[in-house]
Protein backbone atom coordinates (compact mmCIF):
# COMPACT_ATOMS: atom_id res chain seq x y z
CA UNK A 1 0.00 0.00 0.00
CA UNK A 2 0.98 4.09 -0.44
CA UNK A 3 1.29 4.33 3.30
CA UNK A 4 3.22 1.27 3.86
CA UNK A 5 5.77 2.44 1.23
CA UNK A 6 5.39 6.29 2.91
CA UNK A 7 6.55 4.57 6.14
CA UNK A 8 10.36 4.44 5.37
CA UNK A 9 9.86 8.20 4.49
CA UNK A 10 11.37 9.80 7.90
CA UNK A 11 14.59 8.17 7.85
CA UNK A 12 16.30 11.43 8.22
CA UNK A 13 13.89 12.73 11.37
CA UNK A 14 15.22 9.46 13.10
CA UNK A 15 18.32 10.37 13.24
CA UNK A 16 17.64 13.76 14.34
CA UNK A 17 15.67 12.07 17.15
CA UNK A 18 18.31 10.06 18.55
CA UNK A 19 20.68 12.75 18.05
CA UNK A 20 18.22 15.08 21.35
CA UNK A 21 20.63 13.57 24.00
CA UNK A 22 18.79 11.61 26.75
CA UNK A 23 19.95 14.24 29.37
CA UNK A 24 17.86 16.83 28.10
CA UNK A 25 14.49 14.83 29.05
CA UNK A 26 16.24 13.77 32.69
CA UNK A 27 16.68 17.65 33.42
CA UNK A 28 13.24 18.16 32.27
CA UNK A 29 11.74 15.46 34.35
CA UNK A 30 13.42 16.57 37.50
CA UNK A 31 12.30 20.32 36.98
CA UNK A 32 8.90 18.95 36.08
CA UNK A 33 9.14 17.50 39.17
CA UNK A 34 10.49 20.82 41.60
CA UNK A 35 7.96 22.81 39.73
CA UNK A 36 5.35 20.52 40.66
CA UNK A 37 6.40 20.00 44.16
CA UNK A 38 6.64 24.39 44.36
CA UNK A 39 3.11 24.50 43.68
CA UNK A 40 1.76 21.88 45.77
CA UNK A 41 3.86 23.92 48.33
CA UNK A 42 1.64 27.16 47.33
CA UNK A 43 -1.21 24.91 48.82
CA UNK A 44 0.56 23.19 51.91
CA UNK A 45 1.77 26.48 53.45
CA UNK A 46 -1.67 27.97 52.79
CA UNK A 47 0.00 31.12 50.71
CA UNK A 48 -3.19 33.24 49.49
CA UNK A 49 -4.27 36.26 47.51
CA UNK A 50 -3.03 37.89 44.82
CA UNK A 51 0.80 36.18 45.37
CA UNK A 52 -0.98 32.50 45.38
CA UNK A 53 -3.00 33.31 41.93
CA UNK A 54 0.61 34.57 40.88
CA UNK A 55 2.50 31.57 42.35
CA UNK A 56 0.11 29.00 40.45
CA UNK A 57 -0.29 30.41 37.33
CA UNK A 58 3.62 30.84 36.96
CA UNK A 59 4.04 27.37 37.88
CA UNK A 60 1.65 26.33 35.64
CA UNK A 61 2.58 28.02 32.21
CA UNK A 62 6.51 26.58 33.19
CA UNK A 63 5.29 23.16 34.05
CA UNK A 64 3.30 23.06 30.75
CA UNK A 65 5.79 25.45 28.45
CA UNK A 66 8.65 22.55 29.46
CA UNK A 67 6.15 19.60 28.64
CA UNK A 68 4.98 21.28 25.07
CA UNK A 69 8.34 22.46 23.85
CA UNK A 70 10.52 19.08 25.12
CA UNK A 71 8.43 16.07 25.58
CA UNK A 72 6.34 16.82 22.99
CA UNK A 73 9.41 18.09 21.04
CA UNK A 74 7.48 21.51 19.43
CA UNK A 75 11.31 23.12 19.65
CA UNK A 76 12.33 20.69 17.12
CA UNK A 77 9.65 21.53 14.84
CA UNK A 78 8.84 23.55 11.68
CA UNK A 79 7.44 26.71 12.48
CA UNK A 80 4.27 25.76 10.00
CA UNK A 81 4.06 23.01 12.84
CA UNK A 82 4.11 25.31 15.68
CA UNK A 83 2.13 28.04 14.98
CA UNK A 84 -0.62 25.35 13.49
CA UNK A 85 -0.71 24.09 17.03
CA UNK A 86 0.14 26.68 19.80
CA UNK A 87 -1.65 30.14 18.18
CA UNK A 88 -5.74 28.30 17.73
CA UNK A 89 -5.65 27.92 21.63
CA UNK A 90 -4.90 31.80 22.20
CA UNK A 91 -8.65 32.13 20.82
CA UNK A 92 -10.07 29.85 24.11
CA UNK A 93 -8.92 33.74 25.98
CA UNK A 94 -12.41 34.82 24.42
CA UNK A 95 -14.27 32.11 25.68
CA UNK A 96 -13.07 33.48 29.06
CA UNK A 97 -13.41 37.30 28.46
CA UNK A 98 -17.02 35.99 27.59
CA UNK A 99 -17.70 33.33 30.24
CA UNK A 100 -16.30 35.97 32.85
CA UNK A 101 -18.69 39.06 31.98
CA UNK A 102 -21.72 36.63 31.96
CA UNK A 103 -20.73 35.22 35.36
CA UNK A 104 -20.38 38.63 36.78
CA UNK A 105 -23.88 39.75 35.32
CA UNK A 106 -25.24 36.24 36.60
CA UNK A 107 -23.40 36.62 39.69
CA UNK A 108 -25.03 40.25 40.22
CA UNK A 109 -28.80 38.65 38.89
CA UNK A 110 -28.72 36.92 41.66
CA UNK A 111 -27.19 38.66 44.42
CA UNK A 112 -30.40 41.02 43.51
CA UNK A 113 -32.62 38.44 43.50
CA UNK A 114 -31.99 37.00 46.56
CA UNK A 115 -32.04 39.95 48.54
CA UNK A 116 -34.98 40.60 47.39
CA UNK A 117 -36.29 37.45 48.66
CA UNK A 118 -34.55 38.14 51.53
CA UNK A 119 -35.97 41.44 51.83
CA UNK A 120 -39.42 41.35 50.89
CA UNK A 121 -40.69 37.90 50.40
CA UNK A 122 -39.12 36.18 53.75
CA UNK A 123 -41.16 38.00 56.39
CA UNK A 124 -44.41 37.13 54.91
CA UNK A 125 -43.77 33.72 53.20
CA UNK A 126 -41.57 31.50 56.04
CA UNK A 127 -38.70 29.52 54.28
CA UNK A 128 -40.09 26.10 52.83
CA UNK B 1 5.06 10.02 -7.43
CA UNK B 2 5.56 10.45 -3.66
CA UNK B 3 9.35 10.36 -3.54
CA UNK B 4 9.29 13.67 -6.04
CA UNK B 5 7.31 15.33 -3.46
CA UNK B 6 9.97 14.40 -1.02
CA UNK B 7 12.53 14.84 -3.06
CA UNK B 8 11.45 18.20 -3.62
CA UNK B 9 10.39 19.00 -0.27
CA UNK B 10 13.97 18.10 1.47
CA UNK B 11 15.43 20.24 -1.36
CA UNK B 12 13.84 23.49 -0.28
CA UNK B 13 13.06 23.53 3.18
CA UNK B 14 13.86 27.08 4.53
CA UNK B 15 14.53 27.29 7.90
CA UNK B 16 12.37 30.36 10.48
CA UNK B 17 9.78 32.65 8.71
CA UNK B 18 10.73 32.06 5.54
CA UNK B 19 10.22 28.20 5.83
CA UNK B 20 6.77 29.01 7.33
CA UNK B 21 5.35 30.65 4.32
CA UNK B 22 6.97 28.35 2.18
CA UNK B 23 4.77 25.37 3.96
CA UNK B 24 2.06 27.26 4.00
CA UNK B 25 2.29 28.68 0.68
CA UNK B 26 3.22 25.16 -0.74
CA UNK B 27 1.48 22.67 -3.01
CA UNK B 28 0.03 19.46 -1.16
CA UNK B 29 1.09 19.98 2.09
CA UNK B 30 1.69 22.14 4.90
CA UNK B 31 3.37 20.16 7.52
CA UNK B 32 6.79 19.06 5.52
CA UNK B 33 8.42 15.97 6.85
CA UNK B 34 6.38 15.49 9.20
CA UNK B 35 4.64 11.72 8.84
CA UNK B 36 0.93 11.56 8.28
CA UNK B 37 0.19 10.53 11.52
CA UNK B 38 1.51 12.98 13.61
CA UNK B 39 0.21 15.72 11.82
CA UNK B 40 -2.88 14.05 12.46
CA UNK B 41 -2.62 13.11 16.16
CA UNK B 42 -1.86 17.10 16.69
CA UNK B 43 -4.37 17.95 14.77
CA UNK B 44 -6.79 15.77 17.36
CA UNK B 45 -4.86 17.32 19.81
CA UNK B 46 -5.53 21.18 19.25
CA UNK B 47 -9.00 20.01 18.76
CA UNK B 48 -9.07 18.38 22.19
CA UNK B 49 -7.77 21.35 23.69
CA UNK B 50 -10.70 23.18 22.82
CA UNK B 51 -12.91 20.62 24.47
CA UNK B 52 -11.02 20.44 27.56
CA UNK B 53 -10.54 24.70 27.61
CA UNK B 54 -14.34 24.45 27.51
CA UNK B 55 -14.76 22.63 30.42
CA UNK B 56 -12.30 24.73 31.82
CA UNK B 57 -14.10 27.79 31.02
CA UNK B 58 -17.03 27.02 31.79
CA UNK B 59 -16.18 25.97 35.21
CA UNK B 60 -14.81 29.30 35.41
CA UNK B 61 -18.25 30.74 34.46
CA UNK B 62 -20.00 28.83 37.25
CA UNK B 63 -17.34 29.27 40.21
CA UNK B 64 -17.44 32.85 39.64
CA UNK B 65 -21.35 33.30 39.22
CA UNK B 66 -21.78 31.09 42.69
CA UNK B 67 -23.56 32.59 45.65
CA UNK B 68 -22.70 30.00 47.66
CA UNK B 69 -18.53 29.70 48.96
CA UNK B 70 -16.82 27.41 46.50
CA UNK B 71 -15.67 24.02 48.59
CA UNK B 72 -11.83 24.44 49.92
CA UNK B 73 -10.20 21.61 47.91
CA UNK B 74 -7.69 21.59 50.27
CA UNK B 75 -9.53 20.57 52.53
CA UNK B 76 -11.65 18.48 50.11
CA UNK B 77 -8.97 16.17 49.31
CA UNK B 78 -6.98 16.40 52.07
CA UNK B 79 -6.13 12.76 53.80
CA UNK B 80 -4.66 11.20 56.73
CA UNK B 81 -2.62 8.74 57.18
CA UNK B 82 -2.78 7.69 61.41
CA UNK B 83 -1.84 11.27 62.23
CA UNK B 84 -3.65 15.03 61.10
CA UNK B 85 -4.79 15.19 58.14
CA UNK B 86 -2.36 16.52 55.35
CA UNK B 87 -4.14 19.04 52.60
CA UNK B 88 -4.32 17.50 49.01
CA UNK B 89 -1.98 15.16 49.41
CA UNK B 90 -3.70 12.53 46.97
CA UNK B 91 -3.59 15.01 44.46
CA UNK B 92 -0.11 15.90 44.96
CA UNK B 93 0.89 11.77 44.61
CA UNK B 94 -1.35 11.66 41.46
CA UNK B 95 0.33 15.04 39.85
CA UNK B 96 3.98 12.74 40.71
CA UNK B 97 2.70 10.08 39.27
CA UNK B 98 1.44 11.27 36.29
CA UNK B 99 4.93 13.26 35.92
CA UNK B 100 7.03 10.30 36.44
CA UNK B 101 4.80 8.49 33.23
CA UNK B 102 5.60 11.68 31.39
CA UNK B 103 9.22 11.26 31.59
CA UNK B 104 9.09 7.34 31.12
CA UNK B 105 7.21 8.17 28.28
CA UNK B 106 9.57 10.77 26.64
CA UNK B 107 12.31 8.52 26.67
CA UNK B 108 10.42 5.35 25.43
CA UNK B 109 10.10 7.76 22.62
CA UNK B 110 13.84 8.42 22.19
CA UNK B 111 14.58 4.17 22.65
CA UNK B 112 12.44 3.66 20.37
CA UNK B 113 14.12 5.59 17.98
CA UNK B 114 17.21 4.20 19.06
CA UNK B 115 16.06 0.92 18.07
CA UNK B 116 16.13 -0.17 21.42
CA UNK B 117 13.39 -3.18 21.76
CA UNK B 118 13.72 -3.96 25.20
CA UNK B 119 14.41 -0.55 26.65
CA UNK B 120 11.51 1.15 24.62
CA UNK B 121 9.20 -2.08 25.99
CA UNK B 122 9.89 -1.88 29.85
CA UNK B 123 9.48 2.29 29.64
CA UNK B 124 6.09 1.98 27.83
CA UNK B 125 5.30 -0.98 29.78
CA UNK B 126 6.23 1.15 33.27
CA UNK B 127 3.96 4.32 31.55
CA UNK B 128 1.07 2.16 31.49
CA UNK B 129 1.50 0.92 34.75
CA UNK B 130 2.16 4.37 36.04
CA UNK B 131 -1.01 5.10 34.40
CA UNK B 132 -3.34 2.45 35.81
CA UNK B 133 -1.95 3.68 38.97
CA UNK B 134 -3.18 7.25 38.60
CA UNK B 135 -6.54 5.96 37.06
CA UNK B 136 -6.53 3.39 40.56
CA UNK B 137 -5.93 6.53 42.43
CA UNK B 138 -8.59 8.75 41.00
CA UNK B 139 -11.65 5.85 41.53
CA UNK B 140 -10.57 5.51 45.04
CA UNK B 141 -10.72 9.37 45.35
CA UNK B 142 -14.30 9.49 43.59
CA UNK B 143 -15.42 6.72 45.70
CA UNK B 144 -14.38 8.19 48.88
CA UNK B 145 -16.01 11.70 47.32
CA UNK B 146 -18.96 9.84 46.54
CA UNK B 147 -20.16 7.95 49.21
CA UNK B 148 -17.96 9.37 51.90
CA UNK B 149 -18.57 13.18 51.67
CA UNK B 150 -21.43 12.94 49.82
CA UNK B 151 -20.77 15.14 47.02
CA UNK B 152 -23.36 14.79 43.85
CA UNK B 153 -23.37 16.54 40.61
CA UNK B 154 -26.00 18.42 41.75
CA UNK B 155 -25.17 19.17 45.17
CA UNK B 156 -22.51 18.23 48.01
CA UNK B 157 -22.43 19.34 51.99
CA UNK B 158 -19.31 21.69 51.55
CA UNK B 159 -20.72 24.62 49.73
CA UNK B 160 -21.78 25.44 45.85
CA UNK B 161 -23.74 22.62 44.38
CA UNK B 162 -21.63 23.34 41.01
CA UNK B 163 -18.36 22.09 42.50
CA UNK B 164 -20.00 18.62 42.52
CA UNK B 165 -20.46 18.93 38.64
CA UNK B 166 -17.09 20.55 37.66
CA UNK B 167 -15.65 18.04 39.41
CA UNK B 168 -17.04 15.20 37.95
CA UNK B 169 -17.20 16.58 34.28
CA UNK B 170 -13.65 18.00 34.34
CA UNK B 171 -11.68 14.90 36.33
CA UNK B 172 -13.90 12.10 34.09
CA UNK B 173 -13.47 13.20 31.38
CA UNK B 174 -9.45 13.58 32.05
CA UNK B 175 -9.64 10.05 34.00
CA UNK B 176 -11.04 8.65 30.64
CA UNK B 177 -8.50 10.46 28.64
CA UNK B 178 -5.77 8.70 30.78
CA UNK B 179 -7.72 5.22 30.76
CA UNK B 180 -7.44 5.39 26.70
CA UNK B 181 -4.05 5.88 27.01
CA UNK B 182 -3.33 3.57 28.91
CA UNK B 183 -4.92 0.68 27.10
CA UNK B 184 -2.82 2.32 23.90
CA UNK B 185 0.41 1.89 25.61
CA UNK B 186 -0.37 -1.85 26.78
CA UNK B 187 -1.22 -2.26 22.68
CA UNK B 188 1.82 -1.04 22.15
CA UNK B 189 4.18 -2.51 25.04
CA UNK B 190 2.88 -5.91 23.22
CA UNK B 191 3.51 -5.06 19.58
CA UNK B 192 6.78 -3.42 20.56
CA UNK B 193 7.40 -6.84 22.28
CA UNK B 194 6.88 -9.17 19.34
CA UNK B 195 8.89 -6.80 17.30
CA UNK B 196 5.82 -5.61 14.82
CA UNK B 197 7.53 -2.09 14.75
CA UNK B 198 10.59 -3.60 14.11
CA UNK B 199 9.62 -6.34 11.23
CA UNK B 200 7.19 -3.73 10.08
CA UNK B 201 4.03 -6.00 10.45
CA UNK B 202 0.48 -3.87 9.39
CA UNK B 203 -1.47 -3.28 12.53
CA UNK B 204 -4.78 -5.37 12.58
CA UNK B 205 -6.57 -1.94 12.17
CA UNK B 206 -4.41 -0.05 9.78
CA UNK B 207 -2.82 -2.23 7.68
CA UNK B 208 0.36 0.13 8.04
CA UNK B 209 3.60 -1.00 8.18
CA UNK B 210 4.63 -0.78 12.00
CA UNK B 211 7.25 1.80 12.86
CA UNK B 212 8.69 3.42 15.77
CA UNK B 213 7.14 6.63 15.02
CA UNK B 214 4.13 5.45 16.33
CA UNK B 215 5.61 5.55 19.91
CA UNK B 216 6.05 9.13 19.22
CA UNK B 217 2.95 9.32 18.06
CA UNK B 218 1.70 7.66 21.46
CA UNK B 219 4.29 9.97 23.68
CA UNK B 220 2.10 12.85 21.85
CA UNK B 221 -1.04 11.85 23.68
CA UNK B 222 -0.07 10.82 26.54
CA UNK B 223 2.16 14.26 27.32
CA UNK B 224 -1.01 15.93 26.35
CA UNK B 225 -2.74 13.96 28.97
CA UNK B 226 -0.26 15.29 31.40
CA UNK B 227 -0.44 18.92 30.03
CA UNK B 228 -4.21 19.00 30.84
CA UNK B 229 -3.73 17.54 34.14
CA UNK B 230 -1.07 20.35 34.63
CA UNK B 231 -4.53 23.07 33.83
CA UNK B 232 -6.93 20.76 35.88
CA UNK B 233 -4.48 20.99 38.85
CA UNK B 234 -3.82 24.33 38.98
CA UNK B 235 -7.27 25.79 38.23
CA UNK B 236 -9.60 23.01 39.80
CA UNK B 237 -7.23 22.33 42.86
CA UNK B 238 -5.00 24.87 43.66
CA UNK B 239 -6.94 27.98 42.73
Amino acid sequence: MDHAAEGHEPVVREEEAIQHPLGVYFKIWILLFVLSAMSYAVDYYQVQGYLRWFLILFFMVLKAGLIIAVFMHMVWERLAMVYFILLPPVLLLTLVAIGSLEADWTFFQRGVYFLKELIIVAPTAPHH
Amino acid sequence: MSTETMASDSLELKPGMAGFFDDWGSDQRAFKGVPWGKAMMWIFLVSDTFIFGCFLASYMTVRMSALEPWPSASEVFALSFGGAPIPLILIAIMTFVLITSSGTMALAVNYGYRKNKWVTFWLLFATALLGATFVGMQVFEWSKLILEEGVRPWGNPMGAAQFGSVFFMVTGFHGFHVSIGVIFLFIFSYKVARGHLDDQTPGWFTKRGGNYEEIEILGLYWHFVDLVWVFIFAFFYLW
